[in-house]
Formats: structure tokens, sequence, C-alpha cells
């Protein structure tokens, strides 16, 4: 599915470039595309090694543990399938109470490490199990209670009160991810009957 | 975020954790995670930069207009799931045009803070672990985008007096 996807976006791009006139710079496309992939590794890479070694003692020391007995019935919920002894868990509401306080940097590697138990769970398959794509869902409709970047950018262009955006952010948040958690329920159930 | 790396710290030390040893152990499996990244990435980038390079979306956002949706709101929604530094130099200037605390400007805030870049994402973390097949994930993420909007458009026009 992946490479049909990066496939077609290739194809239409190219074909959409002659017709509108953008050809002539599709090639310096082609090669900024590698140095902006460096630039984004070249940003994440040392705070991802950063937060995982934090995190390490995090978890080590058992205060991921404490954390996800925090959230304990929102997971029994949402993840039916997993082990509630299990390490994603610990990692699962780590990522989510990072999300909610705006420490994205922090949150990746943790999701990282989320999927990585979710997909052993899974008998290391390279197809997603139910339970990886809710946990993605929960991550792209991200809930927030502080919108850190929208805020900062708000400040940088004059706002009377940048923070008077919270509550909006904070409900609109709450029910974009409740409407995405249905969807991901109704979806889960579809494609169970299919297969 | 001191707070929270202060607390984790005591805790590991008062569990009698060799915390430096631990940090270092959790800071290298950050390679391993990058070497796998790095490709898959790479080619997410190629695809959406070419797709976006293309010129499509410039086309798309001037023949979709919607009514109730200001105009200059469209390209945000629609490059919102596909490409997070666009869509922030959209917020730019969109805020620059209208104002920070305008209908509009606030709209597209709202629209921002309440999703995130759906494809980066996905791209990022199964392409992080190796999954290969997303099943309905993309499906999954798109229409939670969607409903995130239409959320915010109500939101926004029912808060909007009482906020700003």
């Amino acid at each position: 599915m992946i490479s049909l996807i990066f496939g077609l976006f290739i194809i239409i791009g190219i074909i959409f470039s002659i017709f509108s006139g953008n050809i002539g710079n599709m090639s310096n496309v082609i090669v900024k595309s590698a140095s902006d992939t460096f630039n984004i590794i070249t940003g994440l890479f040392p705070l991802m090694a950063l937060w995982l070694g934090i995190m390490n003692i995090a978890s080590k020391s058992g205060f991921l543990k404490k954390l996800t007995h925090l959230l304990r019935p929102l997971l029994n919920l949402l993840f039916p399938d997993v082990p509630k002894d299990s390490k994603a868990l610990e990692y699962v509401s780590s990522n989510i109470i990072m999300n909610m306080f705006g420490l994205g940097n922090a949150a990746t590697p943790m999701g990282i490490k989320a999927l990585k138990s979710l997909k052993e769970l899974n008998n290391n398959s390279t197809t997603a199990s139910d339970s990886m794509i809710t946990f993605l869902v929960l991550n792209t409709t991200g809930f927030t209670i502080i919108p850190t970047t929208i805020i900062s950018y708000r400040l940088m262009y004059g706002s009377s009160n940048p923070s008077a955006i919270t509550p909006i952010c904070i409900i609109a948040s709450l029910l974009g991810s409740i409407v995405g958690i249905l969807i991901n329920l109704i979806m889960k159930k579809v494609f169970r009957w299919h297969s | 975020m001191a707070f929270l790396v202060v607390i984790i710290i005591l805790y590991g030390l008062y569990k009698k954790l060799s915390i430096y040893d631990v940090f270092v152990e959790g800071a290298k499996e950050s390679f391993s995670i990058i070497l796998t990244l790095f490709p898959t990435l790479l080619g997410m980038v190629l695809c959406i930069n070419l797709l976006v390079g293309s010129g499509l979306f410039d086309y798309l956002f001037n023949i979709i207009k919607i009514s109730f949706i200001p105009v200059d709101i469209i390209p945000l929604m629609i490059l919102r799931p596909v490409s997070g530094s666009s869509t922030l130099a959209i917020l730019s200037n969109i805020l620059t045009k209208f104002g920070a605390d305008s209908y509009t400007g606030v709209l597209a805030s709202t629209m921002m803070g309440s999703t995130d870049t759906t494809v980066y994402c996905l791209a990022v973390y199964f392409g992080a672990v190796g999954i290969k097949n997303a099943r309905y994930a993309l499906a999954n993420g798109l229409l939670a985008d969607i409903c995130a909007f239409i959320i915010s458009i109500f939101l926004v026009k029912l808060l909007y007096n009482c906020f700003f």
C-alpha cells in the first residue's frame, strides 16, 4: 500500500508539473528532498537520544508504571488486546502524557518504543495491528492541554492575549480525539468482518 | 519540562538506580531507531515534496470554494495532514494578513491545535518500526482530521465572541 502511495505521489506530481509549468523546478525538488530529510533527522536525532536516555531512567525506576496506573481505565478501553502488565502500555501512557503537555520531542521516541512493543506482541508481523492503529490515531488527533506551538505563534504575531486560544483548543482537540477514536472503533469492527 | 526531568532523576536515585549508566544505555537506542527511520523518511519526503512542488495544491486551492469557510483556510486544511512546515508557513501568513485575534486567525490556530501531520506521523512511526501494511490507519487518520476541521469551524463560530 505504501508503495502505491509512493508511486502515485511521484507520478501525479511530475505529470502535473508539466501542465503547471513547474517541471523545470522538479529536479531541484528531488535533490532538495535529501537535504530536507537530513535536516529533519539531524533535528530529531539528538533530542531523541536525550529523551530516550531520560525516559530509560523513568522506565527502569518504575516511574512509568505509576503513570500507567493513572491512565488504566482509558488504556483498558482503548487497547483491549494488550496484556495489562505489558511494557507497551507504559510507553503508550507516557507518550499520551507528554503529548498532553505539548512535549512533542519527548513524545515521539516514547511513541516509537510503544509501537516496537506492540509489534512484538503482534508476533513481529509487518502488518499493523488494531492496537497500533488506535495508538497512531491517538497521536494524530493529538489531545493537548497546552498548545505550545500555537501560543508561541500567536505571541509572535501580536496577539493581545496569546493563551486565550487555550480553552477553544482544548475543547476542539478533545472532541477531535473522541471522534477519531469512535471512527477507529467502527473501522476496527468493519475490518474484522472482512477478514 | 525541567520539573519533569528533576522528578524522574530523583525517583531514579530513590530507587537506587545507577542513573548515569541507565541514561547512556537508553540514549544509545536512538542510533538504531534513526538508522531505520532515515531511509523510510527520505522516501516519504521525496514523494510529498514532488506532489507539493508540482503546483497541484495551488490549483486545488483555486477551484475549491466552500461558502462557510474563509478562502485562506482551505490551503491549510488540504496541506495539514501532509506537511507540517508548509502549514506553519500558511498559519504565519494568515496571522499576518488578518491578525492573531481575528476570526480567521483564531480558526486557523484552532485547526492547527486540534490536528497533526497525519501522513508524516504515520511515516515516522510505522517507518521506524518497519510496518509495511498500514491497513486502515491512513483512512482513519484522515477521516479524524476532517472531523476535527468541522468541529473547529463550529466551535469557533460558537465561542469566538466569548473569548476574543
